[in-house]
């Protein structure tokens, strides 16, 4: 039997007004894998990822073409609903971003404004979100203290975690430890291996040795088009395009 | 620390300063002088207010003063009406100008397309700049008839008309002051929220809102300021009785603040004469409520910056 993919895209364009930033990209995203996305900067990477979530709707004049399916469903259709695709595709930011409030209302945000939980179970749900992003250990005790007394690296977690509390299928990286030290990247890393168990990750890196390390599938992108895409260990040991070796070699970008 | 140090350090300084030494100085001894004098002129204003007002003390007794009755010909010079009247606009026009400037900056920071929000702006600052006796005039000539025919009253110059216009004084400031405190909440804290699967209703007042809110806390006090301050308007439209407001129906007759009646009486009124005094009194009463509310303010900002910026360090 065949996996269904998660993200089916077909064909994907995409301008800001003038600037074609994709071109004619192709992928298939399967479940509960780390898909890694690597190439030079300003190739278009994060414009993809924002595709998959519809951030892009925020940024004026911009134009998409192609299809996006999230499990056989076209997340642009006109009566598609943005907000519960925000909540089932959520993203991580290049730079830490939480709000300027406490931890704990931090992670409860999602699940104030979806209105689900309340009372005991949101203090539960915060919990199992914060141990989910492997954060609860260093916060248990400061819930009430404001997230941005944290340090860079636990603000990503807690970004993570804010993510969790929403419950969504997929999760978006754009960089995410591009802003960190060594061992905070470090438990990023394996803090992804562990979310892989349950949600599909897609992941934007410049570092070689993260996209080496923790995915499962490569692409790499090149002015705008998806070069090549396969599994990483083919990527990085026998790549089928030149650029690609070129890239990952480090003769360029 | 070497010592050999600090006396190099030491010389390099003194040696540029010397260098710099004419403009430094005379730049520095302009600013002094502008700095000092801002607060010289405070303290004389208040010495002179102070030096008029208090014989009122030795010339009428306090309880007089807080009487119901301010009628100065026949010498009754009780001031809570008048305080009442102020504080009965005051508060009107606050409760009008802070929901509905804080919402017209949600508007235009957060919600017009570029397009408006570059027409709206300005337009708001021109309406900032709009002097207080044209409103007045205004509210003389279409507010208070217009009051007066949809409420059935007999005169439309009532504490309500003077509330409405002063709240269009108050709401230029509100908006702009408002405007710029969202403009600057980073992007990052709304896209993070819209990406989490908030609606843009959710993100502007669970998020965008409460970033600002110690920019929007400045808005809402600078406004509040601007109507307390406020004489002109106030004078042509609320009908000047120097009625004691007395339950809510007190909101659709006349009466009369602190500003209006100094206007109003002190071109006529005897130099050094008891009534001269009390009005002096009334002006140093007004002069400590609004030092009470601006240090109120900044007390409350200060504070609120001082925890962001424990925060963001
Ligand atoms: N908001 C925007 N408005 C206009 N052009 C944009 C915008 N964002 C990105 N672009 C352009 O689209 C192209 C792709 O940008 P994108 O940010 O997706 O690249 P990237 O691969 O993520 O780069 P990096 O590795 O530096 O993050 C670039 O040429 C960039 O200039
Ligand atoms: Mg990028």
């Amino acid at each position: 039997m065949t996996l269904q993919p998660t993200f089916q895209i077909e064909m994907l364009n995409f301008h800001y007004g003038a600037t074609q930033a994709l071109h004619n990209v192709s992928i298939d995203i399967m479940p509960r894998e780390i898909t890694a996305l690597i190439g030079p900067s300003g190739c278009g990477k994060s414009t993809f990822l924002r595709c998959l979530n519809r951030m892009n709707d925020t940024i004026p004049d911009t134009e998409i073409s192609g299809r996006i399916r999230l499990e056989g469903r076209d997340i642009y259709a006109p009566d598609a609903d943005t907000t519960e695709l925000r909540q089932r595709v959520g993203l991580v930011f290049q730079r830490p971003n939480p709000f300027p409030q406490s931890i704990f209302d931090n992670v409860a945000f999602g699940p104030r404004v979806l209105g689900t939980v309340s009372g005991r179970n949101l203090q539960e749900l915060v919990e199992d979100s914060l141990r989910g992003a492997a954060l609860w250990d260093e916060v248990a005790t400061t819930l009430t203290s404001p997230a941005l007394s944290l340090s860079l690296g636990q603000q990503q977690r807690l970004c993570i975690a804010r993510l969790l509390a929403v419950k969504p299928d997929v999760i978006l990286m754009d960089e995410p430890c591009s802003a960190l030290d060594p061992i905070a990247t470090t438990k990023v890393e394996e803090l992804m291996r562990q979310l892989k168990e349950q949600y599909t990750i897609v992941v934007v890196t410049h570092s070689m040795q993260q996209a080496a390390r923790v995915s499962d599938k490569t692409g790499f992108f090149w002015l705008g088009e998806l070069v090549e895409f396969d599994e990483t260990n083919t990527i990085f040991t026998r790549p089928t395009v030149q650029r690609t070796e070129e890239y990952i070699t480090g003769r360029f970008g | 620390m070497n010592p050999e140090d600090g006396t190099r350090v030491m010389t390099t300084t003194t040696r540029k300063s010397t260098h710099r030494k004419p403009l430094e100085i005379l730049l520095e001894a302009l600013v002094r002088v502008a700095g000092y004098s801002a607060v010289v002129f405070v303290a004389l204003i208040f010495i002179f207010l102070m030096r008029e007002a208090l014989p009122t003390f030795n010339e009428i007794s306090i309880s007089e003063l807080f009487s119901r009755r301010w009628y100065p010909i026949e010498d009754y010079f009780g001031t809570l009406p008048l305080l009442t009247g102020s504080l009965v606009i005051t508060l009107g026009a606050a409760l009008i100008a802070v929901p509905f400037g804080l919402m017209t900056a949600v508007y235009i920071s957060e919600i017009a397309p570029r397009w408006l929000r570059e027409f709206l702006k300005p337009l708001v600052e021109v309406l900032g700049g709009i002097p207080s006796v044209v409103l007045g005039f205004l509210g003389i000539l279409v507010l208070a008839p217009l009051v007066r025919e949809i409420l059935h009253i007999p005169t439309g110059l009532t504490a309500f008309t003077g509330a409405v216009l002063l709240a269009g004084m108050a709401i230029p400031t509100i908006v702009s002051v408002a405007e710029d405190a969202l403009d600057t909440v980073p992007k990052s804290y709304r896209d993070a929220a819209l990406a989490l699967g908030a609606t843009r209703w959710q993100t502007i007042w669970r998020i965008t809102v409460p970033a600002a809110r110690s920019g929007v806390l400045t808005a809402t006090m600078l406004g509040i300021g601007r109507a307390i301050g406020e004489t002109m308007t106030v004078m042509m439209v609320t009908g000047n009785a120097p009625q004691i407001a007395s339950g809510l129906s007190a909101i659709f007759m006349p009466l009369r603040t602190m500003t209006a009646t100094i206007a109003a009486e002190m071109g006529e009124v005897a130099n050094g004469s008891v009534h001269y005094h009390a009005l002096f009194y009334i002006g140093l009463a007004l002069f400590l409520i609004s030092l009470t509310v601006n240090l109120t303010a900044s007390a409350v900002l200060f504070r609120a910056r001082r925890r962001s910026e424990r925060l963001l360090s």
